[in-house]
């Protein structure tokens, strides 16, 4: 059985510099977010329960390949990728459709990995999506996964507690980001990646239209202002004149 | 009349909801109504609060079971011409939301922090952006909308008047999840939201042994100690009540401490908005010192006892 790992290709928010308080994306490398690549380290933990190996899928654009190396580099055997240009940024809705199509393209894909949220727009809400249009169980904010046969048991981490569930296979899974720390691939490791198999579809290939009809609109997305006096102080007794001077502490 | 339809597992958030369905409902003409599951003093508390609670009595219906529950929501959606569906966006609504929104062929929209519903009809949700850096401000444009808030943000309805509760047939479509065990998290009964003073402490904190050292400070400072999620989730030393920003509590403290914090945007969302910023960290090109007022640049593992000594 093999698992499947769905991650985004999301900007470096460490490169995205503000300017009139908008963001300027220009030049901004794209990279796996932290929570993707811990979903990929448990992937690749559990590979040997599940007899099968680690397939990342992923949609993004031109760059796909490129941003995805470092997830082969990182422990997964394979990639299945949908290129296209506008799928840069485009809603969950339709991300959801694309990679629901992708997945139905592997064979004897058991358990399918999702990040709980992704670095930039961390809403959740892909993973749910593609359980759906899947027809598959799922189980969310998972910090824990076991496989037996054609079962997992895996446990969801709540506000207020842990629910250990058992979810018959294929399912779906979104990880917390505790679940495993990521590795951090060795130059052998980053070479090997370069011979990995990979697969690369269009939305053609899909037989996926992307819809004239946006069913979420972005109106507004700003900065917020922010007004910092940006003081260097040397000491600890200036410190504790700061708390004097915001009316932390009296003398 | 179309409606609007509330509906958490935790009570407290669904009467928030109620309070935010009741500006999106009356703004809108839509008749708020609210849905409990298996739950018939949650649905007699809502009923003080909201005129139509309709009720879901169905042992074989489990909260654990996220596609047997979107279906659930799904069909009440439809029985009842809901347009509007307002989930809390906690982690249990907020992997339903997106799995309710696709059966529904909606539009969704998770972590809202703020809804304003404009003249055209349009509701604005307000969001973060970009992992935290920008606030965004976005619309749904399907006929159905699925919006999941953030729990808090309303204030809860207050019980007032004497709704009725109406039983709903539905039929269960269970996916085969079950519930082995459950283990209660050891419950942090703090705060930190309406703190006013917070010392937060990151990664650059080498030693859980310093911890103490820490709190001491905090309660000089009559505040609360919060921290960075890899302190919570990865090192397990304080508990996830206490993380501060994207996937944790958004502050607005008067004077925050930042010890030992890089000042990713993930966690700097949820502390910009505190009056006065100070933080110790021993990069001078720490990202924090772009959100800071003061910034000290020195070893934290120094700093804290000698503030504590010279503050006590
Ligand atoms: C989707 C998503 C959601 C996230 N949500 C959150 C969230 O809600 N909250 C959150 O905090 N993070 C969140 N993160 C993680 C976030 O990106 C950062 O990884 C995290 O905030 C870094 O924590 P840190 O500053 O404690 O650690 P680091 O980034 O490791 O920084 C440690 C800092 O300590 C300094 N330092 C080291 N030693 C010392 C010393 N002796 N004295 C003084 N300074 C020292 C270092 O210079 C460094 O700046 C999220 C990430 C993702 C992808």
């Amino acid at each position: 059985m093999n698992i499947i790992v769905a991650i985004k290709q999301v900007p470096d928010l460490d490169y995205i510099r503000i300017r009139d308080r908008r963001p300027i994306m220009e030049d901004v490398p794209q990279v796996i977010g932290d929570i993707d690549k811990s979903a990929l380290a448990a992937a690749v933990d559990l590979k040997e329960s599940a007899g099968g190996n680690v397939i990342i899928v992923s949609a993004g654009d031109e760059n796909l390949e490129d941003t995805i190396k470092e997830g082969l580099a990182a422990g997964a055997d394979e990639a299945v990728l949908v290129k296209d240009a506008r799928l840069a940024g485009m809603e969950s809705s339709v991300i959801g459709t694309v990679l629901a199509a992708t997945i139905s393209k592997i064979e004897n894909g058991g358990l399918i990995i999702f990040g709980e949220g992704s670095a930039d727009n961390y809403s959740g809400q892909v993973v749910s999506r593609v359980a759906q249009i899947l027809g598959y169980p799922q189980v969310g904010y998972v910090n824990w996964i076991e496989i037996e046969e054609r079962v997992a048991q895996a446990t969801r981490s709540l506000e207020n507690e842990e629910e250990t569930v058992e979810i018959p296979l294929p399912a779906v899974m979104s990880v917390v980001s505790e679940i495993k720390e990521p590795k951090i691939p060795s130059v052998s490791s980053i070479l090997k990646a370069r011979n990995k198999p990979k697969r690369v579809y269009t939305l053609d290939d899909l037989g996926i239209e992307i819809p004239e009809n946006r069913y979420v609109r972005t109106v507004i997305n700003l900065a917020p202002v922010s007004q910092r006096k940006g003081i260097l102080i040397k000491s600890v007794d200036e410190l504790v004149k700061v708390f004097e001077s915001e009316g932390i502490i009296r003398r | 009349m179309a409606g609007i339809l509330v509906y958490s597992e935790n009570s407290k958030n669904a009467h928030e909801l109620l309070t935010a369905a009741t500006i999106i409902g009356s703004a809108l003409g839509l008749e708020v109504r609210a849905l409990s599951i298996n739950n018939d003093t949650q649905a007699e508390d809502l009923a003080e609060r909201c005129g139509e609670v309709y009720r879901i009595k169905e042992d074989s219906l489990k909260l654990s079971d996220t596609s047997a529950m979107a279906s659930i929501l799904d069909q009440v959606v439809r029985k009842l011409n809901i347009s509007v569906v307002l989930l809390s966006s906690n982690r249990r609504g907020k992997e339903l939301a997106g799995r309710v929104a696709q059966i529904l062929d909606s539009g969704c929209l998770t972590d809202v922090y703020g809804i304003e519903v404009r003249d055209d009809g349009n509701i604005d949700c307000f969001r973060n952006g970009l992992g935290g850096l920008t606030v965004v401000s976005q619309v749904i444009d399907t006929e159905k909308k699925v919006i999941a808030i953030v729990p808090k943000i309303f204030e809860a309805m207050g019980n007032k008047i004497t709704g009725v509760i109406r039983d709903v047939e539905v039929d269960v479509r269970s996916s085969g999840v079950n519930v082995v065990r459950t283990k209660t998290k050891v419950r942090d009964a703090v705060d930190i939201e309406t703190s006013d003073i917070i010392v937060a402490v990151g990664q650059g904190l080498a030693n859980k042994d310093d911890l103490p050292q820490v709190e001491k400070l905090a309660q000089l400072l009559e505040g609360e100690v919060a921290c960075t999620k890899p302190v919570a989730t990865d090192r397990q030393w304080l508990s996830e009540e206490r993380i501060i920003g994207l996937s944790g509590k958004k502050c607005k403290p008067n004077l925050a401490i930042l010890l030992g914090i890089s000042g990713q945007v993930q966690f700097t969302v949820g502390i910009r908005d505190a009056k006065t910023i100070i933080a110790v960290n021993t990069d001078e090109n720490a990202n924090v010192k772009h959100i800071s007022d003061y910034m000290l640049v020195a070893d934290i593992k120094d700093i804290i006892p000698e503030l504590i000594e010279k503050i006590s």
